[in-house]
């Protein structure tokens, strides 16, 4: 019984360990950032996640979409709702058809997801050189290594490609990225942008505040869900022992 | 603790006319039930506990889901957002799906070490395993609704399975599609047949059931009922037993749920489908990999056959040897206890299976591609030589009289 057990708990070890190969071997190993977001008590910062909402809106935003971002969901990061109201007034949406059978413009509103920059993929292609821009929705999820590699690819781009290495027209050597070449010129700059909160903006503290805030787009749930998963495990933990106590009482009577 | 007389009355009054309440003590709380079983005998009922939950969430996200190329991976994502606790519904079953293939796993391996496939007990192992059959199809099909990247490659790799059958290969994956590649007739008929799957599932369950109470339930020591001092009743002695091992599951169940939800997925998952862009390396879920290290293994023609079509066969045949099973093993002992040399040769089948789990997940390139290609060979030479061969030639040890003389022997039960 007890070889059982360790074989078996062996073997998920081995099972599970066993990650498929990546395709991209040779990208560099990710740094591994402390986030607030992480284990069983994991939070947002507040703060952080305002100050990532700000890198987004001034860096990432003008080619980057966040469509499965409503205006209205800002309210989890803080913002009042007048404050909502103007960031979503600041975009223009398509609406309609009005009365008339026009379609007609009209200022954003909470309850709008984030306005794309390009209308449609062609046009985020043509204004990038080919590329495609992908949306930022899911993408601490859509990435091996989550918000430490987002992390690793913003404050990892080096001047220049290492000897031997030929870049393609307009591509930028990135050690993170798989491959080594992309197409996005790098974006944070020392600087680059003057935080309201008065945070130096280095490159690395931008890149993490913008991790930070690209994991919360990518999980909203995730404060609600270690919340619950802490009450619900405690519960849980406590049931069972008192079912095992109640189990070993039973059983006693026999053999 | 006596019951009220009107609630006696009534009862049997209802008895009477539909015997619910004298099936409920015959088979649930008088059911008699071999007093040795140990925890590896919880892994049945936590599977029929995971059926009930992955069936009581699919409904409610169904509810929510729409199964169009347009707007599939969407509305999974509206409902992770926007839908009261569609986050944990969702994750929840995204996680029983992986909870539920560890859980039978287990519980075939049990059947294997302890013999329980043997007579008088074939029909129910066969039972078994269509149901591992059906739920094979089930997660599969339900794999391919979020319509992200996996999805979408997962279902044309799959499907483009069946054009390895000879001559109408090709038109028989057409008609799968409803197209000319995987599009939006697929997933709505892998809908369909997600929502139906379940509940031939669940018949199927009724029926292993209706099996196993016929001849009751194996045990470790695998030697029959004989007596009344062999047995305990189900209830108090097993409900108690399986609701503290139903306690344990959930707390592994739900730790993943709540803290590590995406530790079975994939994250090219969570980008769009995308006919255009196919994924760098296209791995299925984890508890297929097995039988797809078996499919890809046989990368040889033998004489007209393509490697293809007998990657096929042999996928399909893994799955099928276990039906033969029972035939395949000619020893009158259940037990691997009383089984030295079986006992041995089952870790080495179990430890073949987890090799061929890795393989599944890696690319294929050496030195993979040969140890898959070993250990699937020994996946066959397992069931086809060596189990017939020790039904004929091992020397078993001797049996106990009876369960109750072996455990009041010992002193404890197992």
């Amino acid at each position: 019984m007890h070889r059982f057990l360790i074989t078996a708990v062996t073997a998920a070890a081995v099972l599970f360990g066993a990650g498929p190969a990546s395709a991209a071997e040779e990208t560099a190993e990710l740094p591994d950032i402390e986030w607030t977001f992480e284990g069983p008590f994991g939070h947002f910062d507040r703060a952080q996640l305002k100050r990532g909402f700000q890198v987004y809106r001034e860096v990432c935003s003008s080619c980057h979409g966040l469509k499965r971002v409503a205006y209205r969901n800002l309210a989890d990061l803080g913002f009042t709702e007048s404050e909502i109201a103007e960031i979503a007034g600041e975009y223009e949406v398509e609406d309609g058809p009005d009365d008339e059978g026009e379609m007609y413009f009209r200022e954003a509103l909470a309850s709008d997801h984030f306005v794309p920059p390009f209308p449609n993929d062609q046009a985020a292609r043509l204004a990038n050189g080919g590329a495609l821009p992908p949306d930022l929705s899911l993408i601490v999820k859509a990435r091996k290594g989550g918000a430490d590699y987002i992390h690793a690819l913003l404050a990892g781009y080096e001047d220049e490609a290492p000897e031997g290495v030929e870049l393609g027209d307009g591509m930028y050597y990135n050690a993170y990225f798989p491959g080594h070449q992309i197409a996005m010129p790098p974006p944070l700059f020392e600087d680059g942008i003057e935080y309201e909160d008065g945070t130096e903006a280095s490159i690395d503290q931008m890149a993490t505040d913008v991790s930070t805030f690209l994991a919360w787009t990518a999980s909203p749930e995730l404060e609600a869900r270690k919340r619950l998963g802490l009450k619900v495990l405690i519960f849980l933990v406590v049931l069972t022992g008192m079912l095992y106590a109640l189990k070993r009482q039973i059983w006693s009577k026999v053999h | 603790m006596a019951t009220p007389r009107w609630i006696k009355g009534t009862m049997d009054w209802v008895d009477y006319r539909l015997p619910v309440i004298s099936f409920v003590e015959h088979h649930a709380l008088e059911y008699p039930t071999p007093k040795n079983l140990n925890y590896w005998w919880n892994f049945g009922f936590l599977a029929g506990i995971v059926l009930v939950v992955m069936i009581a969430t699919g409904i409610f996200l169904a509810m929510s889901y729409t199964p169009h190329v347009d707007h599939a991976f969407g509305s999974v994502e509206r409902i992770m957002r926007d839908v009261n606790y569609g986050w944990l519904l969702r994750y929840l079953h995204m996680n029983g799906a992986s909870m539920f293939f560890i859980v039978v796993y287990i519980h075939i391996f049990r059947g294997l070490y302890y013999g329980s496939y043997k007579a008088p007990r074939e029909i129910l192992w066969i039972i078994g395993v269509l149901i591992l059959f059906a739920m094979m199809a089930t997660a599969f099909v339900g794999y391919v609704l979020p319509w992200g990247q996996m999805s979408f490659w997962g279902a044309t790799v799959i499907t483009n399975l069946f054009s390895a059958i000879p001559l109408v290969g090709e038109k028989i994956v057409t008609w799968l599609w409803g197209g000319f590649s995987v599009g939006n007739p697929t997933l709505n008929r892998f809908f369909a047949l997600h929502y139906l799957l379940p509940f031939i599932i669940f018949g199927l369950v009724f029926v292993h059931l209706w099996a196993l109470h016929t001849h009751k339930s194996s045990n470790p020591l695998g030697v029959d009922i004989k007596g009344d001092e062999d047995v305990v009743p189900f209830h108090p002695y097993y409900t108690i037993k399986d609701l503290f091992g139903l306690g344990v599951f959930l707390i592994v169940y739900l730790a993943f749920v709540f803290y590590a939800p995406d530790f079975f997925g994939e994250p090219d998952n969570y980008i769009p489908a995308n006919p255009l862009v196919t994924p760098p390396h296209i791995v299925p879920e984890w508890y297929f990999l097995p039988f797809y290290a078996i499919l890809r293994s046989i990368t040889f023609d033998i004489w007209f056959v393509p490697a293809k079509l007998l990657g096929v066969i042999a996928m399909f045949a893994s799955i099928a040897v276990l039906l033969v099973l029972p035939w395949l093993d000619r020893s009158k002992v259940r037990s691997a206890r009383f089984r030295p040399i079986y006992k041995q040769f089952f870790w080495l089948f179990l430890f073949d299976c987890l090799v061929l789990g890795y393989i599944g997940a890696q690319v294929a390139e050496e030195p993979y591609v040969t140890i898959g290609q070993v250990a699937t060979a020994y996946y066959f030479i397992h069931f086809l030589v060596i189990v017939p061969l020790l039904g004929m030639l091992e020397r078993t040890r001797p049996l106990p009289e009876s369960i109750s003389a072996a455990v009041t022997k010992r002193g404890k039960a197992a």
